[in-house]
Order: C-alpha cells, then sequence, then structure tokens
C-alpha cells in the first residue's frame, strides 16, 4: 500500500484549508521560481524521466506530448488547455482535485505552459461542476492576488489562467471536440492531422492534458522524477486516483500506487465486495469505455495500464465499477449502450447510427427477446463501429458490448433460452428488425 | 444525439439584468480580440441561471452580443444537454443520474420516486408547477451513487427515503443540506478516510532554501496517535473517545470558550470528530486520560477541569474564561468549506 508521504493529494477528502494558505502549508507553490528558472527542456525531460503517462484514459506519455510543442513560436501563441470535462461514468477524481486540492491544478498549469511556451491556459470543466468551477476559480483568484500568476507574476513567466465551462456533453471530453466546444461550437471531434500541437485552439499550437496529469506534475518536480519512477511497476508508475464505485461495502476516491492488485484495493479501502468474494460477478476496471472482466480474472489482477490491455480491458481513467452477483450484467451494459447512444454527437455515420442500433438491440436481450444469431451480429456490428469513425467514441461504445459477449455470452444465451421457453402471450419469438 | 427542440411557446424578449450584462462584458473579455463566440456557453448558461430556460428570443440576443449567425447559437443550445428548452419547476428542476455506476447502486428507485412526486414523464411540471425532473447521463459523483443534481449542487448517497424528504423540504422551503447524505466526508469511505491518516512534512524543492521551511508543521489528521502509542495498536485506541464525522448540522461550537482550548487544540479536537461542547462534557475517566495522552498534556484536562467547563458552556451557561474570551474578538478560522 502506498505511504501516506508519497501521496500528492493531500486534502482529496476537503478535510484541511482548500485556500492557499492551508495549500502553501501543504508544500505546493513550493519552489515554483526554481523549476521555471531551469529553463522548459529540463522540465520537459523530467516529465519524461518520471514515466508519468497521461491520467485521462490513453496513457499517452505526457512528457513526450509537451516536447511536440513547437520550440519556437511562429508568431503564433501556444496554448495548455486542461480537460476538466470528467464525464466517463464511474470517474469523479478530477472532481475531487478541483474542490479540495485546487492549488495543485494550477500551478501544474504554470509549469505546463512554461514547459511548452504557453503564456495562457483555459480550464474547461464540465458544465455539471459549478461548485467544483467556483471552487477552482477562488484558487486562481488567490493566486493572481499573491502575484503567483498574472502579469509579471513573482515567477518571471506571464501566464494567464481561464475557467471555461461546458454544458453537458461526453463528447467535449475528446480533445478536438472540447477545442471546438471552446470556440464556441458544437463539440464534433476534427479529423487528426493535423494534431493539436500544431493547429489547435484558435489554429494556434495547443496541448491538453487531463486533470490530474497537469495536477501531479509539480509534485514530481519537486520531490524528483526517480521518486514518482520508483512508484509501481516498469513502465506503469506513479500514483494514481482510484474511484471505486458500484457494488462494494464502501465506494470511495483514493490515492494508490499505480499497479495496486485489484482484491487489495477493494479490501484496503472499500471493505470488500458487497457479500463477500464469492458474490463478485464482474468488474469494469476503467470507466464504462472499457471491456468488463469476470471476477475470476480480476481478483488479483494488477491494477495498471499494460496488464489491463494485456487481458483486453484497460486501466481507463481507473473507475473501477464493481458488479456483485446480484446485477443483471446485460441491463448495465445495456444502460452504457444508452448512455453511447446519447453523447454521440452525431457526425460520424456507424457511431450515430450504431450506438443506438447496439442500444435497442441489448434492450431486447435484457429481455431474452432475441435469436442467439443476433449475438454475432450485434459483435459484428459493434467491429463495424469501432475505428470507423474520426474519434474514439465509436470505440469506447463497442468495447463494453464486446466485453459482454466475451464474457457473458452464455447469460445472454440462457437469458434468450428462458425466453422462449416460456414467450409473452402476445406471440412467438420472431426475429425483429433491429429498428 | 437526443432530439431536442425550441418549445412552442416562446416569451416576446429577453435583455440580461444589469448585473448579468456587466459579467457578459467580462467573460467575453477572457477569450483573445475576434474569438468572443467562445463565450457562447457561459453566456447561455447565465442566461438560464437567470431565466430557468433558454428561449428564442436568448438565442437572438446572445447571438447579437457575440456577433454569430443565429443558427450557431441555436445549434449550441440545441447539441449541449444542459441548456433546458423547456419551463422546469419554479422551486427545483431534479437531475437523476441514471448511468451504470448510479444504477448498479438504485437509480432507477430514485426515479421511482420523481415519477410518483413530480410527474410521469421527465421534462414535464408537476402539477402546481414548481418541480420538474429528467434523467441525465453520468454526472460525475459515482462513489457517491446514486445522486441527483439541484441548479448547482449535489445531493449524493441518496435512498428513496431520503430523496422523497429532500423533495419534501424543498416544497416547503426547508433548508437542506447539499453533499452526502448519509453523513460522509465527500469521497472518503463511510466510516472515514483510509489513507491521509499519518502526520506528513510536506515535499520541498530540491535545493530550495532551508529556511524557507516553515516553521509550524502542518496540522493534519492523526487518527492513531503518536509513535510510542502506535507500538500498542491494541492500547492506542483504547479509551479514543467516539467522535462525529461532522458537525451537527454544519455548525461546531467553538471549543476555545473552554480554557485551555487555542486553535490548534480546536483544529486537533476536530480531527478527532469533538466538534461540541456535549461531547466533551461526556468524556469519562479513560477518554480524558486518552485525549490527555494524544495531546501530551500532562494531566492538563484534568487540572484545568475541561469536563464541567465544557458542561456549563453545553447548556448555554458561562464560565468565567468565556466570558473573557467571547470579547475579545473572534479569530477567523482557516476551515475549507
Amino acid at each position: 500500500m502506498l505511504a501516506d508521504k508519497d501521496r500528492i493529494f493531500t486534502n482529496l477528502y476537503g478535510l484541511h484549508d482548500v485556500g492557499l494558505k492551508g495549500a502553501m502549508s501543504r508544500g505546493q507553490w513550493n519552489g515554483t521560481k526554481g523549476f521555471i528558472d531551469k529553463g522548459r527542456d529540463w522540465i520537459v525531460e523530467q516529465i519524461k524521466a518520471s514515466g508519468l503517462r497521461g491520467r485521462g484514459g490513453a496513457g499517452f506519455p505526457t512528457g513526450l506530448k509537451w516536447s511536440f510543442m513547437p520550440k519556437q513560436s511562429d508568431g503564433r501563441p501556444h496554448y495548455l488547455v486542461v480537460n476538466a470535462d470528467e464525464s466517463e461514468p464511474g470517474t469523479c477524481k478530477d472532481r475531487e482535485i478541483m474542490r479540495h486540492d485546487p492549488h495543485t491544478l494550477v500551478e501544474g498549469c504554470l509549469i505546463a505552459g512554461f514547459a511548452m511556451g504557453a503564456h495562457a491556459a483555459y480550464i474547461y470543466v464540465r458544465g455539471e461542476f459549478i461548485r467544483e468551477r467556483e471552487a477552482l476559480q477562488r484558487a486562481i483568484d488567490e493566486a493572481y492576488d499573491a502575484k503567483l500568476l498574472g502579469k509579471n507574476n513573482i515567477h518571471g513567466w506571464d501566464f494567464d489562467v481561464y475557467v471555461h465551462h461546458g454544458a453537458g456533453a461526453y463528447i467535449c471530453g475528446e480533445e478536438t471536440a472540447l477545442l471546438e466546444s471552446l470556440e464556441g461550437k458544437k463539440g464534433q471531434p476534427r479529423l487528426k492531422p493535423p494534431f493539436p500541437a500544431n493547429v489547435g485552439l484558435y489554429g494556434c499550437p495547443t496541448t491538453v492534458n487531463n486533470v490530474e496529469s497537469i495536477a501531479v506534475a509539480p509534485e514530481i518536480l519537486r520531490r524528483g522524477a526517480a521518486w514518482f519512477a520508483g512508484i509501481g511497476r516498469p513502465n506503469n508508475v506513479g500514483t494514481k486516483l482510484f474511484c471505486i464505485s458500484g457494488h462494494v461495502e464502501r465506494p470511495c476516491t483514493v490515492e494508490e500506487a499505480m499497479g495496486i492488485p485489484f482484491r487489495e484495493l477493494i479490501e484496503k479501502h472499500c471493505g470488500g465486495v458487497r457479500g463477500g468474494w464469492d458474490n463478485l460477478l464482474a468488474v469494469i476496471p476503467g470507466g464504462s469505455s472499457v471491456p468488463c472482466l469476470p471476477a475470476d480474472m480480476c481478483r488479483d489482477l494488477p491494477m495498471d495500464f499494460d496488464t489491463l490491455r494485456n487481458v483486453k480491458s484497460g486501466l481507463g481513467t481507473a473507475a473501477v465499477i464493481v458488479m456483485d452477483k446480484s446485477t443483471d450484467i446485460i441491463r448495465a451494459i445495456a444502460r452504457l449502450a444508452y448512455f453511447y447512444k446519447h453523447e454521440s454527437c452525431g457526425q460520424c455515420t456507424p457511431c450515430r447510427e450504431g450506438t443506438g442500433w447496439m442500444w435497442r438491440v441489448l434492450t431486447r436481450m435484457a429481455e431474452g427477446r432475441a435469436q442467439k444469431s443476433e449475438i454475432d451480429m450485434l459483435l459484428n456490428v459493434s467491429y463495424q463501429i469501432e475505428g470507423h469513425t474520426i474519434c474514439a467514441l465509436g470505440d469506447a461504445a463497442a468495447w463494453p458490448v464486446q466485453g459482454l459477449i466475451r464474457h457473458f455470452r452464455h447469460v445472454i444465451e440462457d437469458r434468450i433460452d428462458s425466453y422462449s421457453a416460456n414467450p409473452d402471450p402476445e406471440g412467438a419469438v420472431t426475429m425483429q428488425a433491429a429498428e | 444525439m437526443s432530439v431536442r427542440r425550441l418549445h412552442h411557446e416562446q416569451p416576446s424578449g429577453f435583455v440580461f439584468s444589469r448585473d448579468n450584462a456587466a459579467w457578459a462584458k467580462k467573460t467575453i473579455a477572457k477569450y483573445p480580440k475576434g474569438r468572443q463566440a467562445s463565450a457562447v456557453i457561459p453566456l447561455l448558461w447565465r442566461g438560464q441561471e437567470q431565466e430557468g430556460w433558454v428561449s428564442e428570443p436568448m438565442i437572438r440576443t446572445i447571438a447579437d452580443m457575440l456577433s454569430m449567425p443565429y443558427i450557431r447559437v441555436l445549434e449550441v443550445a440545441t447539441f449541449y444537454t444542459m441548456f433546458q428548452l423547456q419551463p422546469v419547476g419554479k422551486k427545483a428542476h431534479i437531475q437523476v443520474c441514471g448511468t451504470t455506476p448510479c444504477m448498479l447502486r438504485g437509480a432507477e428507485d430514485l426515479k421511482a420516486v420523481c415519477q410518483r412526486k413530480i410527474h410521469h414523464d421527465p421534462h414535464h411540471l408537476s402539477a402546481d408547477g414548481d418541480f420538474s425532473w429528467e434523467e441525465v447521463e453520468c454526472l460525475g459523483a459515482c462513489v457517491n451513487a446514486p445522486m441527483i443534481q439541484i441548479v448547482k449542487d449535489t445531493y449524493e448517497d441518496l435512498t428513496p427515503e431520503t430523496l422523497e424528504k429532500l423533495i419534501d423540504d424543498l416544497a416547503a422551503g426547508n433548508p437542506v443540506t447539499p453533499g452526502p447524505q448519509n453523513g460522509r466526508q465527500y469521497s472518503a469511505p463511510v466510516g472515514g478516510p483510509t489513507t491521509l491518516l499519518e502526520k506528513v512534512k510536506p515535499a520541498k524543492a530540491p535545493r530550495a532554501k532551508a529556511a524557507a521551511t516553515p516553521k509550524k508543521a502542518p496540522v493534519k489528521v492523526v487518527a492513531t496517535g503518536k509513535p510510542s502509542a502506535r507500538q500498542e495498536p491494541a492500547d492506542a485506541e483504547k479509551g479514543k473517545p467516539t467522535g462525529l464525522v461532522e458537525a451537527r448540522g454544519g455548525k461546531a461550537d467553538d471549543l476555545k470558550l473552554i480554557s485551555g482550548v487555542g486553535p490548534k487544540i480546536e483544529g486537533i479536537l476536530n480531527e478527532l470528530g469533538i466538534f461540541h461542547f456535549d461531547q466533551v462534557a461526556g468524556w469519562r475517566k479513560a477518554e480524558r486520560e486518552w485525549v490527555d495522552n494524544y495531546l501530551k498534556f500532562k494531566g492538563r484536562i484534568e487540572r484545568e477541569d475541561w469536563v464541567s467547563q465544557a458542561k456549563t458552556l453545553a447548556k448555554g451557561g458561562e464560565t468565567e474564561f468565556s466570558k473573557r474570551a467571547s470579547k475579545a474578538p473572534a479569530k477567523p478560522r482557516g476551515k475549507g468549506k
């Protein structure tokens, strides 16, 4: 288990002073000027050496991402955009950072912004996080008042941080959709290339990072890249905020070492699975977009990017959704399919039409009102959505369905059997058009 | 994608209030020149806060303010689902999160409560026009599931009973407390955090001046006590007074009115879950000794007789010390929200 001294978010539960004074007493804003003085290359090297991988879900190395920004400005300003559009079902970690430890993020913005030659950062907070937005704005105002930010601040790098917000569109968590939304348009993702590092916000070089990636950066510099790289397992290092929801005794958000075994995570912090370990049915280990895993696969699985990818799932945002045997797994996944149908931006046909199609079929399957051949048809359709859309929402919609069929096909078949054995008095089961 | 259309009945016009118009000007200035369209979501949101829902005149007004074609603002208003395109309940529009993490913990029961108490269908006003509800997608408070949002605040860890009471309280105009409804500390596990219990010195930047070290170590949660106590974990807990998760009604007593308690000790007592005089008044010998030992006080609690002081104060009386102390200007307390 991670020791308390190695935790970065020391006010995760809001037990202490959220303000600047409290943040400073917890070590934030300490030595920031020293890092700036060492230059942007040093900062990028440190972040690269720390092995930090982006905390937004994809796990792309953060230092490498920062290094894609042009070294010299061609006259266009550079922008840092922080993705605080946390809407992946199961995920609620950035919320805690913004409302209880906002100065980690504000300080991180300055350091990351400097490392990419940006003088302005926009933090895009999801629309529903209104109190979180207010808390973040308070922290930024304090930082301006203390001359930590703004023109002629004590760090010698002019820097402005603005809070922007969305209005309830999951797709705006996709980086280019977020930029579109920030420009005042519908949040529909852009084709890449050009990548945001060349043509991003307002056509200028831009880097989009997750809140947690930015918020851990100052502490990595303070404690050294080796400290961060020493936690966890090779290529999957550092600390990570885990959000454990669903059927555990005590759901919670907790900062733990990357690669902590699933069982330890649940036992130590959540009081175990509801009804004991034998009652565990399935786990979605990284937010709704990743395929679920059946109980026997995940009991002792280390929770990190590579291990979970190797079992055809993913760490995603480390939002662990636990389901016990009382769960109707088909309905649970059908509800996720509804989520993706609702949140599809409508730009690409496979996703716009396919998400609704999958939801309708799954709803029927949850009742058993289907043919067994439709299971393979559903799987086939999910493969036609995956990889055939501009952004990853199509993939994200397809994966939970694929996970369901991969591990719980027998449940669907049983449901169909029991329905056919005892059909609706209305009539026999017929092959229905998916529409 | 969801199909969203403007309401069939529209008001005749829309103007921002004076404060909101000034606020809008400042908001537009956050974005580079010529990029004022960026402010469209914040402006529409402020308009909705003012009027309750987004109307066609509002869309036109905001489009004119931002020099945007009307259709672009209409697109934004219909694309983003937080914009209410029809009138909502005067007292509350309840957004029930229905996505899988909340569904697993009983969101469907919450929907049933809304259907029973408000209207069978979402986006419809209740008979008295005070309430409306809708099912929304993940609101990002999954560890506190199931939950709802009303305007700015979330109400978490709900049961059908607590939601029913919440709606009744809102209808009657009684004050309600946002956040977890089962007494837990935000996203910490029920019963108290499992981490961040040790007193930790914050990390310092390498080569930073040693003099920069603050003289006072920050007051942290210290639950298991001093290292010496930790050697005997069984005994360390013996006599530990039971604390509350938070002050009753969110309002703690000013423990500094007890002679011998200063701001720092008060902080530590609060960390232990001691917020009220009657808690101190109820300490038995074992508990007094434990706290005394914990604070390294060498018998001060007995000497200054905190228990009888607290008894008097709990009844609303005054002690010699509290008379003097309450005359002194109250020190601001640095506690977070």
